[in-house]
Protein backbone atom coordinates (compact mmCIF):
# COMPACT_ATOMS: atom_id res chain seq x y z
CA UNK A 1 0.00 0.00 0.00
CA UNK A 2 2.78 2.26 -0.82
CA UNK A 3 3.24 5.51 1.21
CA UNK A 4 0.39 4.21 3.51
CA UNK A 5 2.01 1.16 4.50
CA UNK A 6 3.35 2.38 7.65
CA UNK A 7 3.62 0.12 10.76
CA UNK A 8 2.10 0.66 14.30
CA UNK A 9 4.80 1.50 15.67
CA UNK A 10 4.62 4.73 13.27
CA UNK A 11 1.05 5.76 14.17
CA UNK A 12 1.30 4.87 17.78
CA UNK A 13 5.30 6.38 18.89
CA UNK A 14 6.58 5.93 21.99
CA UNK A 15 5.78 9.45 22.28
CA UNK A 16 2.05 9.51 21.74
CA UNK A 17 1.51 6.50 23.94
CA UNK A 18 3.45 8.31 26.79
CA UNK A 19 1.25 11.69 26.57
CA UNK A 20 -2.04 9.71 26.25
CA UNK A 21 -1.20 7.78 29.20
CA UNK A 22 -0.17 10.34 31.21
CA UNK A 23 -1.36 13.62 29.46
CA UNK A 24 0.10 17.07 30.79
CA UNK A 25 -2.00 19.97 32.04
CA UNK A 26 -4.68 17.30 32.42
CA UNK A 27 -7.55 19.10 34.69
CA UNK A 28 -9.51 22.55 34.80
CA UNK A 29 -6.92 25.49 36.38
CA UNK A 30 -8.63 27.54 39.22
CA UNK A 31 -8.84 30.82 37.00
CA UNK A 32 -9.35 30.42 33.56
CA UNK A 33 -9.73 33.58 30.95
CA UNK A 34 -10.49 31.85 28.09
CA UNK A 35 -12.47 28.49 27.09
CA UNK A 36 -14.44 26.12 24.61
CA UNK A 37 -15.49 22.48 24.37
CA UNK A 38 -14.65 20.30 21.09
CA UNK A 39 -16.91 17.43 20.14
CA UNK A 40 -16.43 14.89 17.84
CA UNK A 41 -19.94 13.61 16.94
CA UNK A 42 -18.58 10.56 15.33
CA UNK A 43 -16.61 9.05 17.72
CA UNK A 44 -17.81 10.80 20.63
CA UNK A 45 -14.46 12.45 21.83
CA UNK A 46 -14.88 15.76 23.91
CA UNK A 47 -12.50 18.01 24.84
CA UNK A 48 -12.28 21.12 26.74
CA UNK A 49 -9.14 23.52 27.14
CA UNK A 50 -8.92 26.09 29.17
CA UNK A 51 -6.59 29.11 28.69
CA UNK A 52 -5.18 32.04 31.38
CA UNK A 53 -4.40 34.71 29.29
CA UNK A 54 -2.20 37.57 30.44
CA UNK A 55 -1.63 40.31 28.49
CA UNK A 56 -1.07 38.82 25.02
CA UNK A 57 0.53 35.73 26.99
CA UNK A 58 -0.60 32.56 27.32
CA UNK A 59 0.24 32.10 30.65
CA UNK A 60 -1.64 28.27 30.70
CA UNK A 61 -2.71 25.89 28.46
CA UNK A 62 -4.99 23.36 30.11
CA UNK A 63 -7.46 20.38 29.23
CA UNK A 64 -10.00 18.14 30.13
CA UNK A 65 -11.99 15.13 27.81
CA UNK A 66 -12.14 11.90 26.99
CA UNK A 67 -11.34 10.60 23.70
CA UNK A 68 -8.84 8.08 21.80
CA UNK A 69 -4.92 7.83 22.55
CA UNK A 70 -4.32 10.31 19.45
CA UNK A 71 -6.87 12.81 20.59
CA UNK A 72 -5.66 12.84 24.20
CA UNK A 73 -2.10 12.81 22.92
CA UNK A 74 -2.39 15.84 20.67
CA UNK A 75 -4.14 17.82 23.68
CA UNK A 76 -1.28 16.97 25.79
CA UNK A 77 0.88 18.11 22.93
CA UNK A 78 -1.07 21.56 22.27
CA UNK A 79 -1.24 22.85 25.57
CA UNK A 80 3.02 21.99 26.50
CA UNK A 81 3.17 23.92 23.07
CA UNK A 82 0.85 26.45 23.73
CA UNK A 83 1.62 27.51 26.64
CA UNK A 84 3.86 30.94 27.24
CA UNK A 85 3.13 31.59 23.46
CA UNK A 86 1.68 35.10 22.34
CA UNK A 87 -1.84 34.88 21.55
CA UNK A 88 -0.99 35.27 17.88
CA UNK A 89 2.23 32.97 17.79
CA UNK A 90 -0.57 30.16 19.30
CA UNK A 91 -2.82 31.29 16.31
CA UNK A 92 0.20 30.52 13.70
CA UNK A 93 1.27 27.00 15.60
CA UNK A 94 -2.50 25.86 15.24
CA UNK A 95 -2.18 26.71 11.16
CA UNK A 96 1.34 24.65 11.06
CA UNK A 97 -0.39 21.49 12.82
CA UNK A 98 -3.70 21.85 10.11
CA UNK A 99 -1.26 22.09 7.30
CA UNK A 100 1.30 19.04 8.71
CA UNK A 101 -2.40 16.59 8.49
CA UNK A 102 -3.55 18.09 5.44
CA UNK A 103 -0.68 18.21 2.63
CA UNK A 104 2.32 16.50 4.82
CA UNK A 105 3.75 19.45 5.30
CA UNK A 106 6.82 19.11 7.96
CA UNK A 107 6.16 21.98 11.47
CA UNK A 108 8.27 24.01 11.52
CA UNK A 109 8.71 25.37 15.01
CA UNK A 110 10.67 24.28 17.89
CA UNK A 111 7.64 24.31 19.92
CA UNK A 112 5.92 21.71 17.78
CA UNK A 113 8.23 18.97 18.28
CA UNK A 114 6.37 16.55 19.91
CA UNK A 115 3.37 17.00 17.53
CA UNK A 116 5.63 15.77 14.72
CA UNK A 117 5.20 11.80 16.53
CA UNK A 118 1.52 12.63 15.13
CA UNK A 119 2.42 13.50 11.76
CA UNK A 120 1.76 9.83 10.43
CA UNK A 121 -1.67 10.18 11.63
CA UNK A 122 -2.76 11.94 8.20
CA UNK A 123 -2.21 8.79 6.35
CA UNK A 124 -5.35 7.71 8.58
CA UNK A 125 -8.56 9.97 7.57
CA UNK A 126 -10.78 9.21 9.55
CA UNK A 127 -8.58 9.77 12.22
CA UNK A 128 -6.93 13.10 11.48
CA UNK A 129 -10.32 14.67 13.34
CA UNK A 130 -9.00 12.86 16.44
CA UNK A 131 -5.38 14.78 16.13
CA UNK A 132 -7.35 18.11 15.28
CA UNK A 133 -10.03 18.35 17.54
CA UNK A 134 -7.97 19.82 20.49
CA UNK A 135 -6.01 22.62 18.31
CA UNK A 136 -9.33 23.27 16.39
CA UNK A 137 -11.18 23.97 20.31
CA UNK A 138 -7.92 25.75 20.92
CA UNK A 139 -8.49 28.10 18.40
CA UNK A 140 -12.46 28.64 19.09
CA UNK A 141 -11.34 29.74 23.07
CA UNK A 142 -8.82 32.19 21.28
CA UNK A 143 -11.41 33.90 19.14
CA UNK A 144 -13.50 33.90 22.06
CA UNK A 145 -16.58 31.43 20.28
CA UNK A 146 -17.80 29.87 23.46
CA UNK A 147 -20.35 27.90 21.45
CA UNK A 148 -19.50 24.31 21.30
CA UNK A 149 -17.30 23.22 18.83
CA UNK A 150 -17.96 20.51 16.34
CA UNK A 151 -15.70 18.24 14.04
CA UNK A 152 -18.81 18.25 11.68
CA UNK A 153 -19.59 21.91 11.08
CA UNK B 1 -35.43 -23.42 -3.69
CA UNK B 2 -38.49 -24.43 -2.08
CA UNK B 3 -39.25 -24.42 1.82
CA UNK B 4 -38.93 -28.10 1.80
CA UNK B 5 -35.70 -28.12 0.31
CA UNK B 6 -34.35 -25.16 2.74
CA UNK B 7 -35.41 -27.32 6.05
CA UNK B 8 -34.53 -31.09 4.74
CA UNK B 9 -30.63 -29.44 4.35
CA UNK B 10 -30.42 -28.11 7.73
CA UNK B 11 -28.62 -30.66 9.07
CA UNK B 12 -26.20 -30.60 6.60
CA UNK B 13 -22.77 -28.72 7.98
CA UNK B 14 -21.78 -25.83 5.88
CA UNK B 15 -18.83 -25.77 3.98
CA UNK B 16 -17.62 -22.33 5.09
CA UNK B 17 -14.67 -22.60 2.84
CA UNK B 18 -16.54 -23.41 -0.72
CA UNK B 19 -18.83 -20.41 0.60
CA UNK B 20 -16.18 -17.91 1.50
CA UNK B 21 -14.83 -19.20 -2.36
CA UNK B 22 -17.92 -17.04 -3.76
CA UNK B 23 -16.84 -14.24 -2.19
CA UNK B 24 -13.72 -12.69 -4.27
CA UNK B 25 -13.37 -9.26 -1.82
CA UNK B 26 -12.41 -11.73 1.02
CA UNK B 27 -9.34 -13.19 -1.05
CA UNK B 28 -6.98 -10.02 -0.74
CA UNK B 29 -5.16 -8.46 2.07
CA UNK B 30 -4.98 -5.24 3.99
CA UNK B 31 -1.41 -3.76 5.47
CA UNK B 32 -0.18 -7.26 4.05
CA UNK B 33 -2.23 -9.12 6.37
CA UNK B 34 -5.10 -12.03 5.21
CA UNK B 35 -8.64 -10.03 5.40
CA UNK B 36 -10.69 -11.10 8.19
CA UNK B 37 -13.51 -9.17 7.76
CA UNK B 38 -16.08 -8.71 10.58
CA UNK B 39 -18.10 -5.53 9.90
CA UNK B 40 -21.37 -7.67 8.88
CA UNK B 41 -23.61 -5.86 10.98
CA UNK B 42 -23.26 -2.39 8.91
CA UNK B 43 -22.39 -4.11 5.77
CA UNK B 44 -22.29 -7.92 4.24
CA UNK B 45 -20.73 -8.63 1.41
CA UNK B 46 -21.58 -10.09 -2.01
CA UNK B 47 -21.66 -13.63 -3.86
CA UNK B 48 -19.88 -13.48 -7.48
CA UNK B 49 -23.64 -14.48 -8.62
CA UNK B 50 -24.77 -11.06 -7.12
CA UNK B 51 -22.39 -9.32 -9.28
CA UNK B 52 -22.90 -11.20 -11.99
CA UNK B 53 -26.33 -10.20 -12.16
CA UNK B 54 -26.49 -6.83 -11.78
CA UNK B 55 -23.09 -6.81 -14.67
CA UNK B 56 -25.78 -8.75 -16.90
CA UNK B 57 -28.76 -6.94 -16.28
CA UNK B 58 -26.89 -4.00 -17.02
CA UNK B 59 -25.26 -5.67 -20.44
CA UNK B 60 -28.00 -7.02 -21.26
CA UNK B 61 -31.81 -5.77 -20.42
CA UNK B 62 -31.84 -2.41 -18.79
CA UNK B 63 -34.38 0.31 -19.57
CA UNK B 64 -37.16 1.57 -17.62
CA UNK B 65 -39.45 -0.42 -15.90
CA UNK B 66 -43.35 -0.89 -16.28
CA UNK B 67 -44.33 1.13 -19.32
CA UNK B 68 -42.37 0.40 -22.67
CA UNK B 69 -43.80 -1.45 -25.08
CA UNK B 70 -39.91 -2.80 -26.04
CA UNK B 71 -38.04 -6.10 -25.53
CA UNK B 72 -35.82 -4.09 -23.29
CA UNK B 73 -38.43 -2.68 -21.34
CA UNK B 74 -40.50 -5.92 -21.22
CA UNK B 75 -36.98 -7.83 -19.75
CA UNK B 76 -36.66 -5.32 -17.25
CA UNK B 77 -39.60 -5.24 -15.76
CA UNK B 78 -39.84 -9.12 -15.21
CA UNK B 79 -36.45 -9.03 -14.02
CA UNK B 80 -37.45 -6.31 -11.41
CA UNK B 81 -40.81 -8.00 -10.46
CA UNK B 82 -39.11 -11.51 -10.57
CA UNK B 83 -37.29 -9.66 -7.57
CA UNK B 84 -40.11 -8.85 -5.78
CA UNK B 85 -41.96 -12.27 -6.15
CA UNK B 86 -38.59 -13.30 -4.78
CA UNK B 87 -38.81 -11.34 -2.06
CA UNK B 88 -42.41 -12.24 -1.62
CA UNK B 89 -41.77 -15.50 -0.93
CA UNK B 90 -38.56 -15.27 1.00
CA UNK B 91 -40.56 -13.88 3.81
CA UNK B 92 -43.86 -15.56 2.77
CA UNK B 93 -45.98 -12.53 2.66
CA UNK B 94 -49.08 -13.68 1.06
CA UNK B 95 -48.71 -11.49 -1.63
CA UNK B 96 -46.37 -9.33 -3.77
CA UNK B 97 -48.80 -6.25 -3.08
CA UNK B 98 -47.56 -6.05 0.27
CA UNK B 99 -43.77 -5.81 -0.82
CA UNK B 100 -42.50 -2.09 -1.40
CA UNK B 101 -38.94 -1.60 -2.40
CA UNK B 102 -37.11 1.52 -1.18
CA UNK B 103 -33.62 2.43 -0.89
CA UNK B 104 -33.19 0.55 2.59
CA UNK B 105 -33.87 0.26 6.10
CA UNK B 106 -34.01 3.91 6.44
CA UNK B 107 -36.58 4.76 3.93
CA UNK B 108 -39.12 2.28 5.03
CA UNK B 109 -39.13 3.49 8.49
CA UNK B 110 -39.51 7.13 7.07
CA UNK B 111 -42.16 5.55 4.61
CA UNK B 112 -44.32 4.07 7.74
CA UNK B 113 -43.28 7.46 9.66
CA UNK B 114 -45.06 9.76 6.74
CA UNK B 115 -47.55 7.93 5.88
CA UNK B 116 -49.24 5.87 8.34
CA UNK B 117 -48.45 8.18 10.93
CA UNK B 118 -50.09 10.95 8.76
CA UNK B 119 -52.70 10.78 10.70
CA UNK B 120 -51.09 10.75 14.10
CA UNK B 121 -52.26 13.74 16.28
CA UNK B 122 -51.56 15.03 19.90
CA UNK B 123 -52.40 12.66 22.52
CA UNK B 124 -50.75 9.48 20.22
CA UNK B 125 -47.99 7.93 21.33
CA UNK B 126 -45.43 5.82 19.42
CA UNK B 127 -43.80 2.73 21.49
CA UNK B 128 -39.93 2.43 20.56
CA UNK B 129 -37.06 0.69 23.01
CA UNK B 130 -34.07 1.70 24.59
CA UNK B 131 -31.93 -0.36 21.96
CA UNK B 132 -33.04 0.97 18.42
CA UNK B 133 -30.63 1.84 15.56
CA UNK B 134 -31.46 5.92 15.27
CA UNK B 135 -33.50 5.34 12.03
CA UNK B 136 -36.02 3.69 14.20
CA UNK B 137 -35.82 6.49 16.58
CA UNK B 138 -35.29 9.49 14.57
CA UNK B 139 -38.41 9.51 12.04
CA UNK B 140 -41.21 8.95 15.15
CA UNK B 141 -39.53 12.32 16.61
CA UNK B 142 -39.84 13.86 13.56
CA UNK B 143 -43.55 12.67 13.25
CA UNK B 144 -43.81 13.83 16.75
CA UNK B 145 -43.16 17.07 16.29
CA UNK B 146 -44.96 17.46 12.89
CA UNK B 147 -48.01 15.62 14.38
CA UNK B 148 -47.88 16.48 18.57
CA UNK B 149 -47.45 12.65 19.20
CA UNK B 150 -45.47 11.45 21.79
CA UNK B 151 -42.86 8.99 21.97
CA UNK B 152 -42.34 6.04 24.30
CA UNK B 153 -39.10 3.98 25.26
CA UNK B 154 -39.38 0.69 26.95
CA UNK B 155 -36.11 0.38 29.06
CA UNK B 156 -33.45 -2.53 28.84
CA UNK B 157 -31.29 -4.25 31.27
CA UNK B 158 -27.74 -4.76 32.24
CA UNK B 159 -27.09 -7.45 29.63
CA UNK B 160 -28.68 -5.69 26.65
CA UNK B 161 -32.38 -7.17 26.99
CA UNK B 162 -35.54 -5.40 26.35
CA UNK B 163 -37.65 -5.58 29.27
CA UNK B 164 -41.15 -6.77 27.71
CA UNK B 165 -43.33 -6.21 30.97
CA UNK B 166 -41.96 -2.79 30.42
CA UNK B 167 -42.80 -2.31 27.11
CA UNK B 168 -46.19 -4.06 27.59
CA UNK B 169 -47.28 -1.75 30.44
CA UNK B 170 -46.63 1.44 28.29
CA UNK B 171 -49.11 -0.10 25.59
CA UNK B 172 -52.42 2.18 26.02
CA UNK B 173 -55.06 3.29 24.37
CA UNK B 174 -52.98 5.96 23.18
CA UNK B 175 -50.52 3.53 21.43
CA UNK B 176 -50.85 4.17 17.16
CA UNK B 177 -47.76 1.64 16.70
CA UNK B 178 -45.04 -0.10 18.56
CA UNK B 179 -41.68 -0.24 16.41
CA UNK B 180 -39.17 -2.78 17.69
CA UNK B 181 -36.17 -3.79 16.22
CA UNK B 182 -36.42 -7.83 15.54
CA UNK B 183 -32.20 -7.76 16.80
CA UNK B 184 -30.43 -4.88 18.10
CA UNK B 185 -27.21 -3.78 15.59
CA UNK B 186 -25.27 -2.60 18.98
CA UNK B 187 -26.09 -5.70 21.35
CA UNK B 188 -26.94 -8.34 19.42
CA UNK B 189 -29.86 -9.22 21.35
CA UNK B 190 -32.75 -11.20 19.38
CA UNK B 191 -35.97 -9.46 20.96
CA UNK B 192 -38.83 -11.92 21.97
CA UNK B 193 -41.01 -10.18 19.10
CA UNK B 194 -43.48 -13.06 18.87
CA UNK B 195 -44.48 -12.13 22.19
CA UNK B 196 -44.22 -8.39 21.89
CA UNK B 197 -47.03 -8.93 18.21
CA UNK B 198 -49.09 -11.25 20.57
CA UNK B 199 -49.26 -8.09 22.98
CA UNK B 200 -49.70 -5.46 20.88
CA UNK B 201 -52.69 -6.94 18.70
CA UNK B 202 -53.92 -8.14 21.88
CA UNK B 203 -54.28 -4.15 22.17
CA UNK B 204 -55.30 -3.45 18.43
CA UNK B 205 -51.92 -1.72 18.29
CA UNK B 206 -49.88 -2.62 14.84
CA UNK B 207 -46.43 -3.23 15.06
CA UNK B 208 -43.58 -2.60 12.92
CA UNK B 209 -40.46 -4.67 12.79
CA UNK B 210 -36.71 -3.26 11.96
CA UNK B 211 -35.31 -6.35 10.69
CA UNK B 212 -32.01 -4.69 9.23
CA UNK B 213 -29.73 -6.89 11.64
CA UNK B 214 -32.42 -10.04 11.45
CA UNK B 215 -33.11 -10.30 7.23
CA UNK B 216 -29.70 -12.22 7.19
CA UNK B 217 -29.10 -14.29 10.04
CA UNK B 218 -32.39 -16.15 10.86
CA UNK B 219 -35.25 -17.14 8.18
CA UNK B 220 -37.84 -14.43 8.48
CA UNK B 221 -42.00 -15.56 7.83
CA UNK B 222 -43.88 -12.46 8.21
CA UNK B 223 -47.10 -14.30 8.32
CA UNK B 224 -45.95 -16.70 11.14
CA UNK B 225 -44.45 -13.51 13.12
CA UNK B 226 -48.07 -11.59 12.06
CA UNK B 227 -46.12 -8.39 12.29
CA UNK B 228 -47.72 -5.36 9.93
CA UNK B 229 -44.86 -3.98 8.72
CA UNK B 230 -40.70 -5.10 8.33
CA UNK B 231 -38.10 -3.34 7.43
CA UNK B 232 -35.08 -4.49 6.12
CA UNK B 233 -32.06 -3.87 3.61
CA UNK B 234 -30.28 -5.34 0.92
CA UNK B 235 -27.17 -4.64 1.65
CA UNK B 236 -26.78 -6.15 4.92
CA UNK B 237 -28.09 -9.74 3.41
CA UNK B 238 -25.41 -9.93 0.47
CA UNK B 239 -27.40 -7.90 -2.16
CA UNK B 240 -26.84 -4.11 -3.33
CA UNK B 241 -26.61 -0.68 -1.44
CA UNK B 242 -29.53 1.18 -1.89
CA UNK B 243 -32.05 -1.63 -2.23
CA UNK B 244 -34.53 -2.33 0.58
CA UNK B 245 -37.61 -3.41 1.30
CA UNK B 246 -40.92 -2.24 3.65
CA UNK B 247 -43.26 -5.25 3.70
CA UNK B 248 -46.75 -4.18 4.91
CA UNK B 249 -50.33 -5.88 5.66
CA UNK B 250 -52.04 -5.13 2.91
CA UNK B 251 -55.28 -4.09 4.87
CA UNK B 252 -52.99 -1.35 6.48
CA UNK B 253 -50.81 -0.19 2.84
CA UNK B 254 -54.18 -0.01 1.46
CA UNK B 255 -55.59 2.60 4.06
CA UNK B 256 -51.99 4.84 3.72
CA UNK B 257 -52.15 7.56 1.82
CA UNK B 258 -49.18 7.72 -0.94
CA UNK B 259 -45.99 9.81 0.45
CA UNK B 260 -44.15 10.41 -2.28
CA UNK B 261 -45.61 11.67 -5.46
CA UNK B 262 -44.14 11.19 -8.91
CA UNK B 263 -44.21 8.65 -11.58
CA UNK B 264 -44.94 5.39 -11.50
CA UNK B 265 -47.23 5.81 -8.50
CA UNK B 266 -50.21 6.82 -10.25
CA UNK B 267 -52.74 5.33 -12.65
CA UNK B 268 -54.17 8.43 -14.20
CA UNK B 269 -53.20 12.23 -13.72
CA UNK B 270 -54.73 15.94 -14.69
CA UNK B 271 -54.50 19.22 -13.05
CA UNK B 272 -58.05 18.64 -11.41
CA UNK B 273 -57.75 15.25 -10.46
CA UNK B 274 -54.88 12.10 -9.92
CA UNK B 275 -55.88 8.65 -9.48
CA UNK B 276 -53.03 6.58 -7.69
CA UNK B 277 -51.52 3.16 -8.87
CA UNK B 278 -52.23 -0.02 -7.03
CA UNK B 279 -50.31 -1.48 -4.41
CA UNK B 280 -47.31 -1.78 -3.98
CA UNK B 281 -46.49 0.72 -6.69
CA UNK B 282 -48.75 3.92 -4.91
CA UNK B 283 -45.52 3.70 -3.01
CA UNK B 284 -43.12 4.14 -5.19
CA UNK B 285 -42.50 6.80 -6.81
CA UNK B 286 -40.27 7.70 -9.64
CA UNK B 287 -37.98 4.91 -11.45
CA UNK B 288 -37.17 2.39 -8.90
CA UNK B 289 -33.45 0.86 -8.49
CA UNK B 290 -33.86 -1.79 -10.81
CA UNK B 291 -30.26 -2.88 -10.83
CA UNK B 292 -30.51 -2.97 -7.24
CA UNK B 293 -34.09 -5.18 -7.00
CA UNK B 294 -32.11 -7.35 -9.93
CA UNK B 295 -29.22 -8.00 -7.11
CA UNK B 296 -31.18 -8.70 -4.00
CA UNK B 297 -33.08 -11.01 -6.26
CA UNK B 298 -29.72 -12.84 -7.03
CA UNK B 299 -28.64 -12.55 -3.14
CA UNK B 300 -32.01 -14.18 -2.41
CA UNK B 301 -31.41 -17.06 -4.39
CA UNK B 302 -27.42 -17.60 -3.38
CA UNK B 303 -29.23 -17.41 0.48
CA UNK B 304 -31.61 -19.84 -0.29
CA UNK B 305 -29.21 -22.14 -2.06
CA UNK B 306 -27.62 -22.42 1.59
CA UNK B 307 -30.61 -21.71 3.29
CA UNK B 308 -31.73 -19.64 6.32
CA UNK B 309 -31.96 -22.37 8.71
CA UNK B 310 -28.06 -24.03 8.33
CA UNK B 311 -27.47 -20.43 7.76
CA UNK B 312 -28.66 -19.37 11.56
CA UNK B 313 -26.77 -22.58 12.77
CA UNK B 314 -23.70 -22.22 11.58
CA UNK B 315 -23.35 -18.08 13.19
CA UNK B 316 -24.58 -19.15 16.20
CA UNK B 317 -22.12 -22.17 16.42
CA UNK B 318 -19.50 -19.23 15.19
CA UNK B 319 -21.00 -16.61 17.43
CA UNK B 320 -20.61 -19.21 20.84
CA UNK B 321 -17.03 -19.46 19.83
CA UNK B 322 -16.26 -15.98 19.56
CA UNK B 323 -17.97 -15.42 22.64
CA UNK B 324 -16.05 -18.17 24.30
CA UNK B 325 -12.67 -17.00 22.87
CA UNK B 326 -13.26 -13.34 24.38
CA UNK B 327 -14.54 -14.09 27.73
CA UNK B 328 -11.69 -15.50 27.92
CA UNK B 329 -9.22 -12.64 27.37
CA UNK B 330 -8.72 -10.73 31.07
CA UNK B 331 -9.24 -7.49 30.28
CA UNK B 332 -11.99 -7.65 27.77
CA UNK B 333 -15.70 -6.04 28.69
CA UNK B 334 -18.46 -7.70 27.15
CA UNK B 335 -21.31 -4.98 26.38
CA UNK B 336 -24.35 -7.28 25.37
CA UNK B 337 -24.61 -10.63 27.23
CA UNK B 338 -28.41 -11.51 26.55
CA UNK B 339 -29.74 -14.47 26.70
CA UNK B 340 -30.47 -14.54 23.31
CA UNK B 341 -28.03 -13.03 20.68
CA UNK B 342 -27.41 -12.84 16.81
CA UNK B 343 -24.45 -12.05 15.13
CA UNK B 344 -22.72 -9.33 17.45
CA UNK B 345 -20.12 -9.08 19.30
CA UNK B 346 -19.64 -5.54 21.12
CA UNK B 347 -17.02 -5.20 23.48
CA UNK B 348 -14.35 -3.30 25.15
CA UNK B 349 -10.64 -3.53 26.47
CA UNK B 350 -9.71 -1.70 29.35
CA UNK B 351 -7.72 1.29 28.80
CA UNK B 352 -7.84 0.85 24.79
CA UNK B 353 -10.12 3.83 23.77
CA UNK B 354 -12.26 1.67 20.46
CA UNK B 355 -11.03 3.86 17.42
CA UNK B 356 -7.45 2.86 18.75
CA UNK B 357 -8.26 -0.44 18.99
CA UNK B 358 -10.09 -0.58 15.37
CA UNK B 359 -7.00 1.03 13.87
CA UNK B 360 -4.56 -1.41 15.62
CA UNK B 361 -7.13 -4.35 14.45
CA UNK B 362 -7.00 -2.90 11.17
CA UNK B 363 -2.85 -3.62 10.76
CA UNK B 364 -3.37 -7.00 11.39
CA UNK B 365 -6.40 -7.18 8.62
CA UNK B 366 -9.11 -7.16 10.86
CA UNK B 367 -11.88 -5.38 10.06
CA UNK B 368 -14.43 -3.86 12.88
CA UNK B 369 -17.00 -1.42 13.93
CA UNK B 370 -16.04 1.05 16.34
CA UNK B 371 -18.03 3.67 18.09
CA UNK B 372 -21.48 4.51 18.98
CA UNK B 373 -23.01 2.31 16.42
CA UNK B 374 -26.21 5.06 15.41
CA UNK B 375 -27.36 3.79 18.61
CA UNK B 376 -26.06 6.65 21.05
CA UNK B 377 -28.73 5.75 24.19
CA UNK B 378 -27.66 2.37 24.07
CA UNK B 379 -24.02 3.56 24.81
CA UNK B 380 -25.32 6.09 27.54
CA UNK B 381 -27.34 3.49 28.94
CA UNK B 382 -23.80 1.27 29.89
CA UNK B 383 -21.91 4.90 30.40
CA UNK B 384 -19.47 4.18 27.48
CA UNK B 385 -18.64 6.64 24.23
CA UNK B 386 -19.17 4.04 21.90
CA UNK B 387 -17.62 0.38 21.74
CA UNK B 388 -15.81 -2.18 19.61
CA UNK B 389 -17.87 -4.71 17.84
CA UNK B 390 -17.40 -7.58 15.76
CA UNK B 391 -20.47 -8.67 14.08
CA UNK B 392 -20.32 -12.11 12.19
CA UNK B 393 -21.79 -13.68 8.77
CA UNK B 394 -21.95 -17.46 7.25
CA UNK B 395 -18.73 -16.75 5.47
CA UNK B 396 -16.69 -15.93 8.51
CA UNK B 397 -14.95 -19.02 10.05
CA UNK B 398 -13.17 -19.40 13.29
CA UNK B 399 -9.87 -18.19 11.96
CA UNK B 400 -11.61 -14.85 11.41
CA UNK B 401 -12.51 -14.64 15.38
CA UNK B 402 -8.52 -16.46 16.14
CA UNK B 403 -7.07 -13.24 14.16
CA UNK B 404 -9.22 -11.18 16.27
CA UNK B 405 -8.31 -12.45 19.22
CA UNK B 406 -4.64 -12.40 18.37
CA UNK B 407 -5.14 -8.46 17.13
CA UNK B 408 -6.52 -7.93 20.48
CA UNK B 409 -3.45 -9.73 22.17
CA UNK B 410 -1.37 -7.34 20.20
CA UNK B 411 -3.24 -4.16 20.85
CA UNK B 412 -3.04 -4.90 24.75
CA UNK B 413 0.73 -5.45 24.48
CA UNK B 414 0.58 -1.95 22.72
CA UNK B 415 -1.36 -0.10 25.03
CA UNK B 416 -0.55 -1.96 28.73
Amino acid sequence: MNEQANSLQDIYRKKVLEHSRQPHNFGRPADVDQEATGFNPLCGDKVSIYLQISGNEIQKAAFEGTGCAICIASASIMTDALTGQPVEKAQQLGNQVHAMFKDGSAVQDEALEDMAALASVRHYPSRIKCATLAWTTAAAALSGDTKQVSTEN
Amino acid sequence: MTKSAIHTSVHEPLDVEKIRADFPILHQTVHGCRLAFLDNAASSQRPQSVIDAISHYYEHDHANVHRGVHTLSHRATDAFEGARRKVQQFINAASTSEIVFTSGTTEAINLVAASFGHAFSAGDEILISYMEHHSNIVPWQLLCERTGATLKVAPINESGELLVDRLVDLMSEATRLVAITHVSNALGTVNPVDQIVAAAHARDIPVLLDGAQAIAHTPIDVQSLDCDFYAFSGHKMCGPTGIGVLYGRESLLERMPPWQGGGEMILRVSFEDTVYNRLPYKFEAGTPNIAGAVGLGAAIDYLNTIGMCRIESYENDLLRYATEQLSAIENVRLIGTAAHKAGVISFLIDNIHPHDLGTVLDHQGVAIRTGHHCAMPVMDFFGVPGTARASIAFYNSRQDIDQLVAGLAVATGMFA
